[in-house]
């Protein structure tokens, strides 16, 4: 089939059912008096799909009747969903909506919902509400926007965790299982100050706690490099046994976090329930997130420009690519290295309190993070700050894409979209296995 | 303080179920690490495979599939040797040739995501999800001559109980067996000098991409054993049972015994579990006896000190004692390469 051809057929397929959660609204316009003293009932037909976007229903019937059961008239919406019937005159009136008449996939709130009875004022406009609900209809390349913009937001996230894993491994040579329950130290800790201490006023907002965790991961970071890693490198430790040490730790720390925060899924008290408002009618997104989408690109541009423009992140980068070169020239390697867990566990806990923000926060999100992490540094290529940076972006799109159902395929569904992820980690490994960006030396 | 209760529990940890499943499980690690050098951290799914071999071969491919043959001893061989062989070449074919640490990043990986699959309602009809399937150890049990209301060895084991420790000591035995003789051979030899220097045996000519598949198949089946011993033990096939935690029980077991030792993992396991039921059994009766005062500690806070445990006892095995209790440094150590 010709790439042309396949561009049709696509479209031809672009009206996919969409399995809308909330879809109420209909008219609420209010009885307003009319400039000509005639008497009308009418008003708009819409229904809002789960990205905030209301569907306008056109070609819909109503017929109205008088109290008596007499049919006054028939209207038929309109494309904007508008429809309205001038009536003789106040008093009791049945609207009733043709529910045949409806598109595929809308239904009624209520069973007879479609029938309504209204008194209606004379010499004014009079407003009828239909409340729907269900299903319905979205097209696959709006649904696209939504799930790619959705992607990118946690593709961000993960990015953000995931500097720290890959400049570790990149100067150290250490795969740090434990990265993953920085994401969970941060999350917790900015929970620990927002919700459980609460101190309130000023000190008691989100923006002041993850501000505080921000400070307080990368001083758990300096500290757990000085006071573990440091003596191990310095003992000269094996790789493979500094990794079973970090896999002991995550698993350590894992479960002091289930200690003490318990099995439970945990939210932050603010910014809870923000509606979503539509972006050119593209896709919804809550002020929250389209804040924190922000913050974390800027976050990851000034990561960038410091890698290339300060001394400190060219001494990073040379480190990463050949650390007895850059120890011969004068570059203190220790140095960089307690900055590397620094800069990255400080990334990694604020990420948490994102992920906690925009999702939910627990005992062992740190660990499904890190699966995540790890998907995406293998595809970017393990131990590039800008592979990582890629592959985190290129995941999280993936992960919340797969679910889109297209032809045949039917959809990830929610619980398997890490699934996904995982699969792609282990085909990387097989066709490529330095990563997009890596080096293929470097996997021997 | 019950001091009985005490001692009866740590007796079950050195030598009942909990010992066997992960024994077997180590001593699959055993042969993975120990001998080969691969680092194995998925070793909670191929006892998953043991698991879902058998219960999903009994109790739903029997069914969906009308000509899926569904008896128990199909199952054990479905669970003993199918699924684990093709975990091992979904985990072994794109990682074995890369370096040692990818393999751990994948083995932890797929090993997530089978339980992911497992559990998912999407494949209830298969898998029965986060429940889990029951009801395919009748067979089993059908052949112990243990009277079932009657306690055994000590009173330690109830029948059914005592009938699935015997079972799982000679399935320990006849693996150690099998090890010791493995190792022996001139297989053996190419293992461990593929562990040593893999270039080396490279240039004697060995196929050492197949070797280090069949030490993970191997290995895999050990640990098959485990899970599928459990599974009969507790009657059930569940997600839950095989979380990635699991596989680090099996790699302290296997350090703490000594990696590269015939007898480690199972010496190991067994102090292992003699430690975690000790310390589970005392705080539970420190906190009964209010020792432990309840704003501490709650009974249900137990279970999570057990894995803190076997963290801990990770960090301060791999960083102080590498080559475990009783080995010795030149045998095998975490500090090899």
């Amino acid at each position: 089939m010709s790439y042309r051809g396949r561009t049709i057929d696509l479209r031809r397929l672009l009206v996919g059912v969409f399995a809308a959660l909330v879809a109420v609204l209909a008219i609420a316009a209010p009885t307003a008096a009319q400039d000509d003293g005639s008497t009308t009932v009418g008003g708009t037909l819409r229904v809002r799909n789960a990205e905030s976007e209301d569907l306008l229903l056109e070609g819909v019937e109503l017929t109205v009747t008088d109290a008596d059961g007499n049919e006054i008239g028939v209207a038929v919406s309109d494309d904007k969903g508008e429809w309205e019937l001038e009536v003789p005159g106040g008093g009791e009136y049945v609207i009733t909506l043709g529910i045949d008449s409806l598109p595929a996939g809308v239904t009624l709130e209520e069973e007879n919902g479609n029938v309504v009875t209204r008194t209606i004022e004379a010499g004014e406009k009079n407003g009828a509400v239909f409340r729907f609900v269900g299903e319905a209809t979205t097209s696959i390349s709006i649904q696209s926007v939504q799930l790619f913009v959705d992607g990118l937001k946690l593709g961000l996230i993960i990015a953000m965790c995931s500097i720290g894993l890959s400049l570790i491994y990149g100067t150290t040579g250490l795969v740090n299982f434990a990265h993953g329950e920085m994401v969970t130290f941060g999350a917790t800790t900015a929970y620990l100050i927002h919700v459980i201490w609460h101190p309130g006023g000023f000190f008691g907002s989100l923006i002041v706690a993850a501000l505080i965790t921000f400070v307080l991961s990368a001083v758990a970071g300096g500290l757990f490099n000085e006071g573990v890693w440091k003596p191990l490198r310095h003992r000269g430790a094996s790789l493979i046994s500094a990794l079973v040490v970090s896999i002991g730790f995550s698993i350590l720390f894992r479960y002091i976090f289930q200690f003490f925060y318990g099995a439970r899924t945990l939210f932050y008290t603010d910014y809870q329930l923000q509606e979503q408002i539509s972006v050119f009618g593209l896709f919804g997104i809550t002020p929250k997130d389209a804040i924190l989408m922000l913050l974390s690109v800027l976050i990851l541009v000034a990561v960038a420009y410091g890698l290339e423009r300060t001394r400190a992140g060219k001494a990073m980068r040379a480190v990463a690519d050949n650390r007895d070169l850059a120890e011969s020239s004068g570059i203190d390697v220790e140095n960089v290295i307690r900055g590397v867990w620094i800069v990255g566990s400080a990334l990694a806990g604020l990420g948490g309190v994102f992920f906690g923000m925009t999702e939910s926060i627990g005992w062992e999100m740190g660990f499904r993070i890190l699966l995540l992490m790890f998907a995406g540094i293998t595809l970017g290529g393990l131990g590039t700050a800008y592979g990582a940076l890629l592959g985190s972006l290129i995941i999280g799109v993936f992960i919340q894409m797969s679910t889109l159902s297209i032809g045949p395929w039917p959809g990830m569904p929610p619980e398997l979209k890490n699934v996904g992820a995982l699969i792609v980690l282990v085909v990387i490994l097989l066709v490529r296995p330095q990563g997009l960006l890596g080096k293929a030396e470097r996997i021997g | 303080m019950d001091w009985g209760a005490i001692l009866d529990n740590v007796l079950r940890g050195l030598i009942g179920e909990s010992f066997i499943f992960i024994g077997l499980a180590a001593m699959g690690l055993n042969l993975h690490f120990g001998y080969t050098g691969l680092l194995n951290f998925g070793q909670a799914i191929f006892m998953a495979a043991g698991a879902y071999g058998l219960s999903m071969t009994v109790v739903t491919l029997s069914v969906e599939i009308s000509w899926f043959p569904g008896s128990f001893w199909f199952g054990c061989f479905m669970g003993v040797i199918v699924f684990p062989l093709i975990l091992a070449l979904i985990m072994g074919v794109p990682t074995l040739r890369l370096r040692a640490d990818y393999l751990a990043i994948v083995t932890i990986a797929v090993a997530e995501m089978f339980r992911l699959l497992a559990r998912s309602p999407t494949f209830d009809r298969w898998t029965g999800s986060s429940d889990g399937l029951t009801g395919f150890a009748d067979d089993f049990y059908a052949l112990s001559p243990f009277e079932s209301g009657n306690r055994y060895f000590f009173n330690l084991f109830i029948g059914n109980q005592m009938f699935v420790v015997i079972v799982g000591w000679i399935t320990l035995a006849l693996a150690a067996l099998l090890t010791w003789l493995l190792i022996r051979s001139p297989w053996g030899r190419v293992i461990k000098a593929i562990r040593e220097d893999e270039d080396a045996a490279l240039s004697l000519g060995k196929n050492v991409w197949s070797y280090k598949m069949q030490a993970l198949i191997l290995g895999g089946i050990f640990g098959a054993l485990g899970g599928m011993l459990r599974a009969i033990g507790t009657q059930s096939a569940q997600p839950d049972n095989f979380i990635t935690d699991i596989t680090f029980f099996a790699w302290v077991a296997l350090i703490l015994g000594g990696a590269g030792k015939v007898g480690g993992p199972i010496i190991g396991a067994s102090l292992l579990y003699g430690v975690l039921n000790f310390s589970d059994v005392l705080l539970r009766q420190l906190i009964r006896n209010d020792y432990i005062p309840e704003s501490v500690m709650e009974g249900t806070q137990v279970g999570q000190v057990r894995f803190m445990l076997i963290g801990l006892g990770l960090i301060l095995l791999a960083a102080f004692r590498p080559q475990g209790i009783f080995g010795n440094k030149e045998e095998m150590a975490l500090d090899d390469r």
